[in-house]
């Protein structure tokens, strides 16, 4: 068997070709502000955006089997406006117990979507439309027209600005990042589950027949993406020190464009947690970066999508140059 | 078959839905209703007398029904305006209804618009989304004999018979650079952090801070490096803060006229000890955490108006419009209750408005007070 050149390596992924665009993205921004390379700002990039990147991670499951999943960003202010409010009025006052609550209100919420869509058979899209309406209603019940401010939170937001889960090196938000990332990780690669997930997704009849339960996988996946969307609104309430019933409205597009931005199909199947990871980085980088090099605000968000257009074709003509390469091979 | 009995059960489960949906919806709006008619159960019976006097001369006095349009649901400053606005109704012993639209939009505001029309209500006070998208269902409604006076958030001059000002865009303007100018000990850099490059509050006050820096060569040596926009997301809005400090190390002051922009430009301050101080528009709840005078806050005070007395006030001038104690003219003067007297101006768009008052000071001795209160 011939060795593979470092150059058909490279060109070979598409995780490889997107962190080349990451780095040359990178590369550019320093050039114009040489600030942005600095460890306090790249940790203030991912703390930042630890919210978007562990909901990437549901995202790229939701995807794998072929659904979709639109209503998060409402599952995540129904359950950090919960908490919220828990704290303001001191239902509760340990930093675990919120996170608790709000990891396992995500997880119902998801697990009710989850049950409509596998066993109602109806149209993810449809389904989370009308839960994205459902949950962001309930946040604004669960508000009653309040915030949580910072003083309202009283010890929960210093998790936040602490490091202690990170050895007094990292932030104890990117940690949770971190740790989600690993146990994705895992679970897609060398897991029965993780397997049955990209099964359904490629191909679900043949995964029934195969002895799959595919409605539970169904309901498993929306269930675990609505865990990290509890899980993310207790993040993004004690990292802004707020807790807001429009919280992050509108995000869960973010979402989707950093799963595909990674290179994981919208048919299903295909996708890695690398790709998802990468996506989020790309995404957070241009946020991080657009106001640094002093681009025109009002021309921030054209500049922004034509970064992901841009990002999305390079990848897709990477995917079609891989595709080629592997049917040359087997003609020989 | 399965099929059929199961989108049976799932039409059943939506219609079920609706009705509960519509149901929650209706009892809110029933709600104040329901408290205002109490309350005026209990005038007439307070001061039977003099209400039967002046049914005699004015039969509507302070009886109608004026209605409220916030920005939209789940923001306490809305609730707090709601909160003046149904009080001066009670005292009045009229009938508010009040309503908050489902989103921020001029949309949703127009919905509402349209069924208050048909409720043929007295009045209608609206804190505009937007400034010319109402105008057609606005003047609908003014050609249907209802008074239209905006609040907080004006609409344009052919929509409005006056507008209620929370603060005049100039002592805004005024408020802020004086602040900024104190902050800084009279020199440095400083940055805004505003809402949407769109939004009009935002934009008038900025624009009246821009032209007083330049009309005035107290502020000379200040300097306004970059207005940042942070649309109203904590995210964006920290991102933008953290740009502001990367891109200029002299920086001595940030000014962010919007409250979900200042609450996240407090909290990168504070959080990274930074030397730079912050001053704008916030609600003091949210802002609580971060004002204080040494250098482990980053606020050392700030501005805002009373929500509660804009609301009171947009009550009392709907109700001078409906009895045609006013109309809404320069020069009109009218009672506000407890609130004193009031005079109606020109604005600065050419039509009229009646000005609140000066912008309310938020310091270390007052906020623990007001934290509570919005």
């Amino acid at each position: 068997m011939e060795k593979k050149s470092l150059w058909k390596k490279i060109t070979g992924s598409r995780e490889a070709s997107l962190v080349i665009v990451l780095v040359v993205l990178c590369i550019v921004v320093t050039i114009k502000s040489p600030a942005f390379m600095s460890v306090q700002n790249i940790m203030e990039i991912l703390k930042n955006n630890a919210v978007i990147m562990i909901m990437s991670l549901g995202m790229l499951c939701v995807l794998l089997i072929g659904g979709i999943d639109i209503s998060i960003t409402s599952t995540l202010a129904f359950a950090g406006m919960t908490i919220g409010m828990m704290y303001k009025y001191s239902v509760i006052g340990s930093t675990f117990l919120g996170f608790v609550i709000a990891t396992a209100m995500g997880a119902v919420c998801g697990f009710i979507i989850g049950l409509i869509i596998a066993y109602g058979k109806v149209m993810p899209i449809i389904a989370t439309m009308g839960f994205m309406y459902i949950y962001r209603g309930l946040a604004y019940l669960v508000a009653q027209d309040q915030w949580a401010g910072a003083d309202a939170l009283g010890s929960f937001k210093d998790f936040a600005l602490n490091n202690t889960l990170g050895f007094g090196v990292l932030n104890n938000v990117i940690v949770v990042a971190v740790v989600c990332y690993i146990i994705f990780f895992v679970i897609l690669k060398w897991t029965k589950f993780g397997r049955s997930i990209y099964a359904v997704g490629s191909n679900a009849e043949a995964a029934e027949i195969s002895g799959i339960n595919v409605a539970a996988i169904k309901t498993a996946v929306y269930t675990i993406m609505g865990t990290l969307a509890g899980l993310s609104g207790a993040l993004a309430t004690s990292v802004y020190a707020s807790a807001q019933p429009n919280m992050q409205t509108s995000k869960e597009m973010d979402v989707i464009a950093a799963c595909v931005i990674g290179g994981v199909s919208m048919n299903g199947g295909r996708g890695s947690v690398a790709g998802a990871l990468l996506g989020a980085l790309v995404l957070s980088v241009i946020a991080k970066a657009l106001p640094l090099v002093g681009i025109n605000a009002i021309a921030q968000n054209t500049v922004k999508g034509v970064i992901i257009v841009v990002v999305i074709v390079l990848n897709v003509l990477t995917q079609r140059m891989m595709d080629k390469a592997n049917l040359e091979k087997r003609e020989m | 078959m399965k099929k059929k009995v199961l989108s049976v059960i799932l039409s059943a489960a939506m219609a079920a839905t609706l009705l509960a949906g519509c149901g929650g919806g209706g009892q809110e709006a029933a709600a104040p209703a329901a408290d205002a008619s109490a309350a005026q159960e209990e005038a007439p019976a307070e001061d039977a007398a003099p209400a039967a006097d002046d049914a005699a001369e004015a039969p509507a006095a302070g009886a109608g029904t004026y209605a409220l349009v916030t920005k939209s649901a789940g923001n306490p400053f809305n609730e707090k305006v709601a909160e003046g606005f149904q009080s001066a109704v009670d005292e009045m012993g009229g009938t508010a209804v009040i309503q908050h639209p489902e989103s921020a939009t001029a949309d949703a505001q127009i919905t509402v618009i349209q069924s208050l029309i048909s409720q043929g209500v007295d009045s209608i006070c609206i804190a505009a989304n937007d400034e010319n998208a109402l105008q057609a269902a606005l003047e609908e409604a003014a050609a249907a004999g209802i008074k239209v006076c905006s609040v907080d958030s004006t609409v344009n001059v052919a929509s409005r018979s006056v507008h209620v000002n929370q603060a005049g865009v100039t002592e805004i303007g005024q408020c802020l650079m004086d602040a900024v100018y104190d902050i800084a000990g009279g020199e440095g850099q400083w940055a805004i952090v505003s809402a949407t490059s769109q939004a009009a509050n935002q934009n008038a006050w900025i624009d009246a801070m821009k032209s007083i820096m330049e009309s005035d060569s107290k502020y000379a040596n200040l300097e306004l490096v970059e207005v940042a926009y942070g649309d109203d997301e904590p995210q964006k809005s920290t991102d933008v803060t953290q740009a502001l400090l990367t891109n200029y190390p002299d920086l001595k002051v940030i000014c962010a006229p919007t409250t979900v922009g200042i609450a996240a430009a407090a909290k990168v301050l504070q959080d990274q000890g930074s030397s730079v101080k912050l001053t704008g528009l916030g609600l003091p709840s949210e802002m609580a955490e971060y004002i204080g005078d040494d250098d482990a806050h980053s606020c050392p005070y700030m501005f805002l108006w009373n929500p509660v007395d804009l609301g009171y006030l947009g009550a009392y001038t709907s109700a001078a419009l409906v009895s045609g104690e006013i109309t809404g003219a320069a020069g009109d003067k009218y009672a506000a209750g407890t609130m004193g007297d009031y005079e109606i101006v020109t604005a600065g768009d050419s039509g009229t408005e009646v000005i609140l008052g000066a912008p309310f000071k938020f310091d270390p001795s007052n906020i623990e007070e007001w934290k509570s209160v919005y």
